[in-house]
């Protein structure tokens, strides 16, 4: 598992207080007039003039100093490169918010949320966290024009509301060319009105990723733990797809909706026909589905073959569906193919018996948060 | 009448008409979900079931898409089962002309749909290929002047088709429908013409149609006689042999020889639903040997049946489909609510007859008794029998075909063969797909070509 944040071992001292944000750059002959913004990433502890900040791969003494300091990477950190954005603090305290290389990045957007998932595995926090905003702001205009895709996360994000479609147009004009995927949960869209507005971005790269657990209103409501929430995300799909914003199901299988994918699989054929793309999911054991263990704990092998229906009936049906999160030995072969390497690179792990699998290439392996409950279906292919 | 179903065990339908069914079972989640049964949680249940029956019909606010022009009466073939064709050479008397082809088209594009679909009828089409290209000209020009669609086919036995013709339906992007009706023997039997070579005719007109438009520019389409009965089998695999994606099994035609000859009854709608079920499972079993092969008139109910889609086909829609989603302009001007309407007119029965290009308005063909009546007598949201039976929204009405077997627009549906053939062929469709083998697999596929 990749580590996102850890502090520096200070080895020049600051010369201004508090934290900024900083672009990487390994380029000694970087202009002066983009230095000056930068964070200079060094192998060998020797540092140019004209950066703001610099870090360093080993414990050496630089010969100069920069405004914000220079501080020694700790272990976990070792990884960035030219191009990765980071925040440092006043006390060497480093957030890594972009990597470069990573197939995607995710932006927190706010921690609040109107659902309470069960298995949430981001918990929302009802605090002020308008900060979030600023520094997304601030990433955005620094993240390279020719990056694949990034995300905005929450909470739920649209509860930003104006500040929320500040922020899409904002990627909407600095990377008109990179996928934007929003993990939403849509309630916000029962405002046609809201929708509309989002519609009127008109970015063509924005897809909204919102959660289906079920096509009965109970089941659902009960899964997000909020009453009304079924219908509510339902009309908010009908007034964004009336908006022309494109949208993605996402549907996290456990013991409470397992039973129903077949015919939640029927109930997105017949209602939700626009949706683009409809993603099944396996549990991350993280957040809230570790106390809710009991409640939402079940073996994948156990639903392997409802699964498989609900997958290939909507196939059939001409739709565009995935399976994410779920090892390809888990599944049953006619749907192994609809297995997408899925899992932020930083979160996926292999096991022992993994070592020996043909299989290992085209697999998402193990939310390394939770080692999917030690699995005696765990087998090489 | 959106279409959804969802099958509950006996007892759980008995509770819930009585009104006791409990809340936590099975039964009580699948009929709220399909939208049989509303509560305080579905509260949006009827706005989804609004949008499922506006986007089923659909098709009517675009009103007419489909017109059939019969450009000649003419032609090489003496099929019994056609009652139209005429094997004259007086080309004055059985010919459109310019005229009547041109105030056709003006007619056709008063039309509100965005998409027009101009089919060439005969008789054989090619030997007037002349009104062909003028009206395929002059649609195009009035096409981009209402800024409207146009696209077009020709219904041919291909006998006649040149490199000259194909090269002109490249250029205006004209399709091609043919006729097969089988085998070799079979094909020759039912579709005699001087030389006995139509079958040849068809598979090298097929090839050649193929090299100039590609592989899909060419469908086919069969009748079903006497002497196809025993053969479906030969008959699929002359369709899979030549490279069709599948094939339309299509039911006897009330209209043709067996009227004629009085023989039309119940029994031959048994005798083809015997025919229908050998091919379907003949069908179903290329399917399982991974060939990708569809049977249309499947396809056309399972897409009512499992989508929320509607298939257009004019024969299975209600309102029914005559006038507002198809019509025909015959060689004389004559403006009929279907082709079965038109081949009654060749027998003497004027009933389908909408007005004439030269002497009625678009207004008052479109508003005339002649199209009202039919389409309102015959709607099965209100026809009896049809309006409290299951599979309503599956079916459709067909005010043609029951004028013609029993003399009014609705008919007793005990005695109509056009119910009984759709009766079993939905219930054997759906005990296919809920049967959950390889082959609900297939028909789900086929409900969405």
């Amino acid at each position: 598992m990749i580590a996102l944040q850890g502090y520096g071992i200070g080895l020049k001292e600051p010369a201004r207080r508090g934290s900024r944000i900083f672009r990487l750059s390994t380029d000694d002959k970087r202009p002066g007039v983009l230095a000056k913004q930068e964070c200079f990433l060094s192998k060998d502890g020797k540092f140019p003039p004209a950066f703001a900040a610099g870090l360093c791969l080993g414990d050496y003494v630089p010969a100069t100093g920069y405004d914000h300091g220079i501080w020694a990477l700790p272990e976990q950190l070792l990884y960035l490169g030219d191009g990765d954005i980071v925040r440092i603090g006043e006390i060497g305290e480093i957030r890594v918010l972009f990597r470069k290389n990573a197939p995607m990045n995710y932006f927190l957007l706010t921690e609040r949320c109107n659902n309470l998932c069960l298995m949430c595995s981001q918990p929302p926090k009802n605090v002020l966290d308008d900060y979030l905003g600023d520094e997304v702001e601030e990433v955005i205009k620094l993240v390279p024009e020719n990056t694949d895709a990034i995300g905005f996360t929450g909470g739920e994000p649209a509860l930003l509301g104006g500040r929320f479609l500040d922020l899409i147009q904002l990627a909407s004009s600095y990377l008109p060319n990179t996928d934007l995927h929003v993990l939403s949960n849509g309630r916000q869209f029962v405002d046609a009105s809201a929708a509309r507005r989002l519609g009127a971005i008109g970015h063509p790269r924005l897809v909204l990723g919102i959660p289906l657990y079920s096509p009965s209103p109970a089941t659902h409501d009960y899964v997000v733990q909020s009453k009304g929430a079924f219908n509510e995300t339902v009309a908010g799909l009908y007034n964004l797809k009336e908006a022309g914003v494109r949208i993605e199901l996402r549907v996290v299988v456990h013991r409470q909706n397992f039973t129903q994918l077949t015919r939640l699989a029927n109930f997105i054929f017949r209602n939700l026909t626009f949706v683009e793309h409809i993603a099944f999911m396996g549990l991350e054991l993280t957040g809230y589905a570790r106390a809710n263990i009991d409640s939402l704990w079940i073996d994948p092998w156990n639903y392997r073959s409802v699964l498989s229906e609900a997958v290939l009936r909507l196939y059939d049906y001409g739709m565009n569906v995935s399976i994410y999160n779920l090892p390809s030995c888990l599944l049953e072969q006619p749907v192994r193919s609809f297995s997408r390497k899925s899992i932020s690179d930083w979160k996926n792990e292999f096991v022992a018996e993994c070592a020996t699998c043909g299989a290992r290439g085209e697999c998402c392996g193990f939310f390394a948060s939770a080692g999917m409950r030690q699995n005696s279906h765990i087998t090489a292919l | 009448m959106a279409g959804e179903y969802t099958l509950i065990p006996e007892q759980a339908f008995s509770d819930f008409i009585s009104g006791t069914l409990h809340q936590d079972t099975d039964a009580y989640a699948k009929l709220l979900e399909a939208g049989f049964l509303v509560d305080d949680t579905s509260a949006l249940s009827l706005d989804l079931l609004a949008v499922k029956l506006r986007t089923k019909l659909s098709n009517i606010s675009r009103f007419t898409s489909l017109h059939m022009i019969v450009v000649t009466l003419r032609c090489d073939h003496s099929c019994p089962y056609c009652q139209v064709s005429r094997q004259s050479e007086d080309k004055e008397k059985y010919d459109i002309s310019p005229e009547t082809a041109g105030k056709a088209v003006d007619l056709i594009f008063r039309s509100p749909s965005r998409d027009i679909k101009i089919e060439y009828q005969g008789g054989e089409p090619l030997l007037n290929f002349a009104s062909v290209e003028f009206i395929t000209k002059y649609a195009v020009s009035l096409a981009s002047k209402h800024n409207k669609n146009v696209s077009f086919v020709i219904a041919t036995n291909l006998s006649r088709i040149t490199d000259d013709m194909l090269q002109f339906c490249k250029e205006f992007d004209v399709s091609v429908s043919t006729s097969l009706d089988g085998p070799k023997d079979l094909h020759n039997l039912n579709r005699p013409m001087s030389g006995a070579d139509s079958f040849e005719r068809v598979a090298s007109g097929v090839d050649l149609t193929r090299r100039f438009l590609g592989r899909s520019s060419v469908s086919a389409l069969m009748t079903t006689t006497e002497a196809s009965l025993g053969r479906v089998k030969d008959i699929v695999d002359t369709y899979v042999e030549m490279g069709f994606p599948g094939i339309f099994l299509r039911p006897l035609s009330p209209y043709g020889f067996a009227i004629k000859t009085k023989t039309y009854s119940k029994y031959d709608t048994r005798r083809w639903l015997d025919f229908y079920d050998e091919g379907l499972e003949y069908i179903l079993q290329l399917n399982r040997l991974g060939v990708d092969f569809s049977e249309f008139y499947s396809s056309t109910i399972l897409k009512k049946m499992l989508t929320p889609f509607s298939p257009g086909y004019v024969d299975l829609m209600s309102p029914a489909g005559i006038g507002i989603a198809a019509v025909v302009y015959n060689y004389n001007g004559n403006i009929y609510a279907s082709d079965e309407g038109r081949m009654r007119a060749e027998m003497g029965d004027e009933t389908f007859r909408l007005g004439n290009v030269h002497a009625n308005s678009y207004d008052e063909i479109f508003t005339s008794d002649e199209l009202l009546e039919p389409l309102e007598r015959s709607f099965t949201g209100s026809v009896p029998m049809c309006s409290d039976c299951v599979y309503e929204p599956y079916c459709g009405a067909e005010p043609v075909y029951h004028h013609a077997t029993q003399g009014d627009f609705v008919g007793f549906k005990p005695l109509s063969g056009f119910c009984e053939r759709n009766m079993h062929v939905i219930k054997r469709l759906m005990s296919i797909v809920e049967g959950g083998s390889a082959d609900s697999r297939t028909l789900r596929r086929w409900s969405i070509r």
